[in-house]
């Protein structure tokens, strides 16, 4: 059924990715992708994998931003220019576009935890689903013929054969940095919903009107790279004990 | 968005079938002429050739029934559910038409209706995306039901002519609808130039507040599903070109064919030729305005792919 569940649903499991800590590393990518590949539904197919245009279908992809401050121009040029990197998968929105769409029913979100999933065995391959998401957050697999899509790792999160601390999304579980968190939003008192609170996480292009559940922490204010600069300094004013007596014998010669 | 031919195809064929279908169904040609008779085949096999294209886009198209489910949310349910209920008149009105030579008003208007409401779940499937700004428009619904009739006009016309008919109403009819979509045609294709996008890579990466966003890094150096379904770019250049082809082809040449017509009067076999070209420059204008349709239909996910 690909009506949306009445809102809201009484869990709301979702991600929060700090873009602060985010080091851009992929293996949120990798490991998405090695457990989905052998996990829920068809494998993650990929095409021409050891030829030179290789493509396949990815749940979890890293993006990485040029962000520019007002008068800056070239990263290293401006005192505040910097690089952000952006792992973007499935927000499992409340509204989800991908799910009303669906002529078979495939699309679903789910009404107790709001995950949103495909059903393969009904996926007919149309691609609208892909369209009407703002995000790219559908991806076809081009040998089953079926639309994928991240499950929040549901085979991992309810799996009470894995150890208590793996029960959490690939992406989560393998980040290096700490920087992806998974949780109950619906749940202002949840780890996740605090974190968001604390740090003002937001949602992506709100104005796509989509409600996303997961939600990102905007990078913390950074000293600008002038502020860094001082040994490299002309001016020694500033300079105390050796280097201080240093300067001063350099100048006399 | 890229332009799948299967698409291209369906939406033009099964859009002239439709429109045809509609003229025949308001009963405006002698039913027992022979043009008649094949005129309802023509517009069942051309509606008919359209949905079998659609299929071919398909990932798994022998589910393909399973679409008629979901017809209380989604628009591509709603106009597969449409389609097959609109071949009931329609396959009543040709069987009445080619076997017993006759018109009856109940399927005949009943299919018409049906008609154009396909259409116009056709048009919504494109329309009701917010994800596209271009299309998220009611003139897209308008455009698709004006082409559709202008089509249909056109081929009922000649169709008309062929069985020796006066078709002055009908050619008349074809050209303001001509004029009428094209006119609509072009109001769409300024608010596209014209648009400020909703959503901004600002907006896309919530990165705004601090600055200007703009891709550094793709996540893969190869393309991908997203980037060669929604990153379909076509030069400007090209696509001014194209424009101008579509226009002279779909809507000039056919119109200054139906003046000729019109001032003209009745010539025979000469005048059911020349509907014929105006019909298939019309088709072939048609084909190139849903091409650039869908190439030049930027989707907000190329926010995130600096597209």
């Amino acid at each position: 059924m690909t009506s949306l569940p009445s809102l809201p649903t009484p869990k709301k499991l979702g991600l929060v990715i700090d873009l602060d800590t985010c080091v851009g590393c992929h293996a949120c990518v990798v490991n998405c992708k090695e457990w989905n590949t052998g996990g829920y539904g068809a494998a993650l197919s990929d095409q021409d994998p050891y030829g030179a245009d290789v493509s396949g279908a990815w749940l979890n992809r890293v993006h990485s931003f040029e962000v520019v401050p007002q008068g800056g121009e070239i990263v290293g040029e401006a005192g505040e220019a910097r690089i952000v990197h952006f792992p973007k998968s499935c927000l499992h929105c409340e509204k989800a576009p991908c799910v009303t769409v669906c002529p078979t029913g495939a699309s679903y979100k789910r009404a107790d935890d709001g995950i949103v999933l495909v059903d393969e065995d009904m996926c007919i391959g149309c691609g609208l689903c892909a369209w009407a998401c703002p995000y790219g957050a559908r991806e076809m697999d081009l040998a089953a013929g079926v639309m994928k899509k991240c499950t929040l790792c549901i085979d991992r999160i309810y799996n009470e054969t894995l150890d208590e601390a793996d029960r959490q999304p690939a992406c989560v579980r393998t980040c290096p940095a700490n920087a992806r968190h998974f949780g109950d939003l619906g749940d202002p008192a949840s780890a996740v919903s605090k974190l968001v609170a604390e740090r003002g996480g937001i949602d992506l292009m709100p104005e796509q009107g989509t409600r996303p559940v997961n939600k990102y922490l905007p990078p913390r204010a950074r000293k600008p790279l002038a502020a860094s600069a001082g040994l490299l300094a002309e001016d020694t004013s500033g300079a105390t004990g050796l280097f201080a007596w240093l300067d001063r014998m350099l100048d006399r010669i | 968005m890229h332009p799948a031919p299967s698409i291209i195809a369906f939406t033009t064929l099964s859009g002239l079938g439709y429109g045809l279908a509609a003229m025949l169904g308001l009963g405006l040609l002698d039913p027992a002429a022979a043009a008649t008779k094949i005129a309802h085949v023509s517009a069942l096999a051309l509606i008919l050739a359209g949905l079998l294209s659609s299929t071919a886009h398909l990932g798994n198209p022998q589910r393909a029934w399973r679409a008629l489910s979901q017809w209380r949310s989604s628009w591509l349910s709603r106009e597969g559910v449409m389609a097959i209920a609109t071949f009931v008149p329609l396959v009543a009105s040709a069987w009445l038409s080619v076997f017993e030579g006759r018109y009856l008003a109940l399927p005949g208007l009943l299919g018409a209706v049906l008609c154009l409401g396909t259409v116009y779940c056709t048009s919504m499937i494109y329309a009701s995306l917010k994800s596209v700004d271009a299309w998220h428009t009611p003139l897209t619904s308008l455009c698709y039901l004006l082409f559709s009739l202008a089509g249909g006009l056109l081929a009922a016309g000649f169709f008309a002519l062929c069985a020796g008919a006066a078709a002055r109403g009908l050619l008349f009819a074809a050209l303001v609808a001509l004029a009428a979509a094209w006119a609509v045609k072009n109001a769409w294709r300024q608010r596209m130039s014209a648009l400020v996008p909703l959503s901004s890579p600002e907006s896309a990466t919530g990165l705004g507040p601090v600055g200007s966003v703009r891709l550094f890094e793709r996540p893969h150096m190869t393309e991908n599903y997203l980037t060669r379904e929604m990153g379909f770019r076509v030069g400007r250049k090209h696509a001014a070109k194209l424009w101008k082809i579509a226009l002279v082809a779909g809507g000039i040449l056919p119109g200054l064919i139906l003046l000729v017509l019109l001032v003209a009067g009745q010539g025979g076999a000469l005048a059911g030729l020349a509907a014929f070209v105006a019909l298939a420059c019309h088709v072939a204008g048609v084909l190139a305005e849903r091409w650039l349709f869908f190439a030049e239909a930027r989707h907000a996910v190329m926010n995130y792919y600096g597209g």
